[in-house]
């Protein structure tokens, strides 16, 4: 039982220190003075002496890594260097719940039209719908998620009008605002995870529907339906959870990418501007939380293996 | 009876494929030599018309031109050069480093090979993009770094297939009598092994291709990556956001459909190259 859950944990946190001592060196190496970064050019060098001292940056880089460690131990991320300079961990807090509604959100719309899709296809294999959902799918994948949404922008919002302009309602002030908000950048990202979950699950359904047990079923005179949700569909999602997990890290890619096409103020839009400003301790920050949710999530999907197929549990402990 | 007409279709996009991929690598490799427009000169493009509409191969603007009066077919054919020199170069470096290293903590396993696990997981930590935003902070926009950050992407993940395949083949009986025979770790590394590892890392390298097509895209689209006036498929598909698109569509379509093409033959190579090498991991 230990061995189950403490090994992965220690992993775990093993592979989050790297990733911060990754993170801090590379940040550190910033090229320009972040001091200029915050008081702008033209003052004295006594005011940016200073501000260095004040920073820490003239103390020798173990140090500055151990602060910094000690910092993000006890909550806290260092304060952005350019204005306003508010707390990190209070800009990510703000920024986090609008990412994660967009990927969830994003996910789920893929999932919606990914199972549907795949039993469509997997049931009628070989025809010319099944041929038609595979070309197309082929055809998303090799769609850059940028270039889906320029131009679903372009299309529904600015041509059409179906959809409002780019803001970000919050679900606290209105639900029904904020769901309207986030229809389109999430369907933006769902669409390519959709065509790879489609593709994934057509193939392990087309697999499980030559077993017996299926043959079985469809002789006692069940309808397709039925035999495809209750008896095909979960020996076949294997490889889609597989799958699932490798497609967190896209996830998180699109999200980004849709934040910043839509201008929505989500993880993806702070850590984007905080790189082009060279904002570096928003960096450091926001990538330490994105790689923590990120092995997080990858690691609570290899436990959900042994909830579906009973037969790795053995093989776990 | 289906079966014989289909993969015939199937391998007329595949050819397709192939074709467009020729005239882009070729068009990419010979761009100084062909006569081609202003595809980077913002003072010169001054003198020119802007938003010029395309007017076909006759004439003086055959796909039009951008806000500062580039010629967008110049910049497309510039574009297709920086965005696969990138693309190419980093994965050369991806596959040498990362199919050397797995081949060699495989081979060696203990320490190391735990030493070199931990390293990569920590590299897959972090997603793809992100990590890509957080090197661009620190690195210049230029041609060699971004094919540095981009290779950094495909070593864990060729470090992975290089050890796997590896472990494989350094049990079977022909390693161990080469052993025998008294083979030393190098030669037996080099001669016996690596010949079955370098196919299915090749045809990884294929499908890292278009991957990391789309990922110097992205980046550049983000503004992080190279930077204007020099054209990448990225940064002109970003030109056309701020309401540019609804007047101007060619600005997105053309370097859209470009870098929709590419890709989809690159996937179209890549799913040919690990049917015939890995077909293990032929899964899509």
């Amino acid at each position: 039982m230990a061995r189950r859950f403490l090994l992965p944990l220690l992993e775990l946190v093993a592979v989050l220190f790297l990733v911060s001592i990754g993170v801090f060196l590379l940040l550190s190496l910033v090229p320009g003075d972040p001091a200029i970064a915050v008081l702008g050019e033209g003052r004295t060098p006594q005011e940016y002496d200073a501000l260095r001292a004040q920073l820490g940056l003239d103390d020798p880089l173990l140090t500055r890594y151990g602060d910094w460690l000690g910092g993000v131990l006890h909550g806290d991320l260092g304060t952005s260097l350019v204005p306003p300079q508010t707390d990190v961990l209070d800009r990510i807090a703000r920024a986090f719940p609008v990412s994660l509604e967009l990927a969830v959100v994003g996910l789920v719309m893929a999932l919606v039209i990914a199972l549907p899709l795949a039993m469509w296809s997997a049931y009628h294999q070989g025809g010319r719908a099944d041929r038609a959902i595979s070309a197309i799918t082929f055809g998303l994948l090799s769609m850059p998620s940028f270039l889906i949404g320029i131009v679903l922008i372009a299309v529904l919002v600015n041509t059409l009008g179906w959809f409002p302009r780019n803001e970000w309602v919050r679900p606290g002030e209105s639900l029904t605002g904020n769901l309207s908000h986030a229809f389109l950048p999430a369907l933006t990202i769902a669409l390519m995870e959709a065509a790879m979950f489609t593709r994934i699950l057509r193939n392990d359904l087309v697999t499980t529907l030559h077993e017996d047990f299926i043959l079985a079923a469809r002789a006692r005179g069940m309808s397709p339906l039925r035999i495809m949700v209750s008896d095909a569909l979960r020996p076949s999602s294997f490889s889609l959870v597989t799958v699932l997990g490798l497609s967190i890290g896209r996830l998180v890619g699109s999200t980004v990418i849709v934040e910043y096409l839509f201008a929505l103020p989500g993880m993806g839009k702070l850590v984007i501007d905080a790189a082009n400003q060279g904002n570096y301790p928003v960096v450091q920050g926001a990538v330490l939380v994105i790689a923590g949710v990120y092995v997080g999530s990858n690691a609570l999907i290899d436990r959900t293996y042994g909830l579906l197929d009973p037969r790795t549990r053995r093989a776990h402990a | 009876m289906r079966t014989p007409s289909r993969r015939r279709r199937v391998d007329v996009v595949f050819w397709l494929g192939m074709a467009w991929l020729t005239v882009v690598l070729g068009a990419a490799v010979l761009a100084p030599l062909l006569p081609l427009g202003n595809a980077d000169d913002s003072v010169k493009g001054l003198t020119a018309p802007i938003f010029a509409s395309p007017e076909g191969l006759g004439g003086a603007y055959p796909l039009g031109t951008n806000n500062y009066g580039l010629d967008v077919l110049a910049r497309v054919v510039y574009g297709a050069r920086t965005s696969l020199l990138v693309a190419l170069l980093a994965v050369l470096i991806g596959t040498c480093v990362g199919g050397l290293v797995g081949l060699v903590s495989g081979f060696v396993r203990g320490t190391t090979d735990r030493v070199v696990g931990i390293l990569s997981n920590a590299l897959l930590a972090v997603p793809p993009l992100i990590l890509l935003i957080a090197l661009g902070t620190v690195l210049d926009p230029s041609v060699r770094s971004i094919a540095f950050a981009l290779s950094l992407l495909t070593i864990p993940s060729m470090v992975r297939l290089a050890r796997a395949n590896t472990i494989t083949v350094a049990q079977r009986e022909y390693v161990l009598a080469a052993r025998a025979l008294g083979a030393g770790r190098l030669r037996l590394m080099l001669r016996e092994v690596l010949p079955n590892v370098v196919l299915p890392v090749l045809s990884l390298a294929v499908v890292m291709i278009s991957v990391l097509v789309v990922a110097e895209a992205s980046l550049s689209f983000l503004g992080i990556g190279i930077e204007q006036p020099r054209p990448t498929w990225g940064n002109m598909i970003a030109e056309g956001q701020g309401g540019v698109m609804e007047q101007h569509p060619y600005i997105v379509v053309v370097p859209g459909i470009c870098l929709f093409l590419t890709v989809f033959s690159f996937n179209l190579l890549g799913e040919k190259a690990q049917q015939r090498w890995d077909p293990r991991s032929a899964k899509l």
